[in-house]
């Protein structure tokens, strides 16, 4: 399993959050929940403009296993989707902490990123459902 | 506590993701479940699937047990090595399990039947078995490997002893033999499978099983999971027991009918409430689904249809055709445009004949 990158923060449902230079918050799922949902071959991204509440549920990915709800780790608006996720959903299978980033939100709350998982905390999490 | 099979460590030693598989600790995928479909569509793979429990029945009223046991005829089977695929029911003509025998000889029929469903199998074999007279035994240290896809046959027949080989090249479809395999271990190979390539199943002693996964694999054969295996079956229309039926669906609702012999004087169980549906009109049946648009079509899902409500039983993403498949129960008669709900939206499929893949390309329709 790749490295978790320390400038992230995570949900305990396996999201990632990246604080970009422009305060916007980038997010995608974890390598290691691109590794247990095995193969994507679908996504479903989120309304441009769409307003999302932290933890309720804006996209879904689907592996030939199954579909999984992807969470909003802030509130704010979505500016942007990867729109490569629609022919490609294997890249977050490739690059789950890079490339196969899927939305992008400009937070309305930046306090709740407090409320986030650090990459070390997610790292424990991880390890403790391995065993 | 699962159970796991004597090819185990080799899993992990390659990488696998191993899942629990009703009881058993079995490997889904070595990486890439989508690649391992491909390699079995083009190639060659190999699935472990020594989880199956093979049953061995002796005695010399056998076959007139089986004629009563099974809802296909065993009287089929004339050749030494013959194989039938065939249902087991109860007496209200519910699926008890498929399963797979083999004629071995007049007083010696093999059945392999599945791993989930290997304690009510046994229990039911055996309390029916007491009035024939004939002895079952579970043969535990047996192991099983499925060599599968277009050049399968050809990378197992190059690693057995060359006097069996062109007896073993000739097997017809759904037939068995012994062999030699590497070293001279002795090998059952059948010429079945479950992903609609041609290919091998093979058993083989426990003790055996690692030295033939490795030549197998040094003779190019891909290792390929068990979540492989399943879009592999669906594509090519095969049931899988406890998603598509069990014991509340009767062959007819199932698309098993095939498997029916309703032959004339023939009492195996289940048939009076099999000839009674018959008569009265299965009210539902299974039928094959194409989503056409992005998404993915999974167990469970309601389907909307002009005569009621169905389900979809097996549903996944199809590796072969890019697109969502699915086997569905629906109410009997014409049922007008189809509609799956996914998630709250409800979303056109196409029905369609199935196999949705023959010969490693879509069938026509699909």
């Amino acid at each position: 399993m790749s490295e978790i990158p320390g400038d992230l923060k995570f949900l305990k449902s396996h999201e990632w959050a990246r604080v970009e230079d422009d305060g916007l918050v980038r997010v995608g799922i974890s390598d290691h929940a691109q590794g247990q949902l095995g193969d994507l071959v679908y996504v479903e991204l989120p309304e441009l403009g769409a307003a999302v509440t932290a933890g309720s549920g804006v996209a879904v990915v689907e592996s030939v296993k199954a579909a999984s709800d992807i969470y909003a780790p802030v509130s704010g608006e979505i500016v942007e989707v990867n729109e490569l996720l629609n022919d490609k959903p294997e890249i977050i299978n490739e690059d789950a902490f890079g490339e196969g980033w899927i939305f992008l939100v400009r937070p309305s709350d930046r306090a709740e990123l407090d409320e986030l998982l650090d990459a070390k905390d997610y790292e424990a999490l991880v390890e403790d459902e391995d065993h | 506590m699962t159970d796991k099979t004597v090819l185990n460590a080799t899993h992990r030693a390659l990488g696998a993701r191993m899942v629990d598989f009703g009881g058993w600790d079995m490997p889904i995928n070595y990486g890439s479940q989508i690649e391992e479909h491909h390699a079995v569509r083009r190639d060659a793979g190999m699935f472990d699937v020594s989880h199956m429990t093979v049953v061995d029945l002796h005695g010399a009223r056998t076959r007139e047990f089986l004629r009563h046991l099974l809802a296909n005829n065993v009287d089929k089977l004339k050749v030494a090595g013959k194989a039938l695929y065939s249902c087991m029911l109860d007496e209200r003509g519910g699926v008890i399990d498929d399963l797979i025998v083999y004629f071995l000889g007049e007083e010696f029929f093999r059945l392999v039947v599945n791993a989930g469903t290997r304690a009510k199998d046994l229990a039911w074999i055996e309390r029916q078995a007491k009035a024939f007279d004939v002895d079952v035994k579970e043969r535990p240290e047996f192991a099983m490997i499925a060599v599968q896809g277009p050049n399968a046959r050809a990378k197992v027949l190059g690693l057995l002893h060359e006097v069996d080989r062109p007896r073993i090249e000739q097997l017809g479809k759904f037939a068995a033999a012994a062999a030699q395999g590497p070293h001279g271990m002795p090998l059952f190979v059948a010429r079945t499978g479950y992903t609609g390539e041609d290919g091998f199943e093979i058993i083989v002693p426990e003790a055996d099983a690692v030295a033939l996964w490795q030549a197998l694999a040094a003779a190019g054969v891909a290792p390929a999971g068990l979540g492989a295996r399943d879009t592999l079956r669906l594509e090519a229309g095969m049931n899988l027991y406890g998603q598509d039926m069990d014991e509340s669906v009767t062959p007819w609702e199932a698309n098993l009918g095939w498997t029916v012999a309703l032959d004339q004087g023939r009492d195996f169980i289940g048939r009076g409430a099999l000839e009674q549906q018959k008569a009265a009109g299965a009210p539902r049946v299974m039928v094959g689904l194409v989503l056409d648009e992005k998404g993915v079509l999974r167990h469970g899902q309601k389907v909307l249809t002009a005569r009621g409500e169905g389900e979809i039983l097996s549903g996944s993403f199809a590796p072969t055709l890019g697109k969502a498949i699915a086997f569905a129960r629906i109410p009997a008669g014409e049922p007008g445009e189809l509609r799956v709900d996914i998630r709250g939206r409800e979303v056109p499929v196409r029905l369609v004949k199935y196999p949705f893949v023959r010969d490693g390309k879509a069938c026509d329709g699909v």
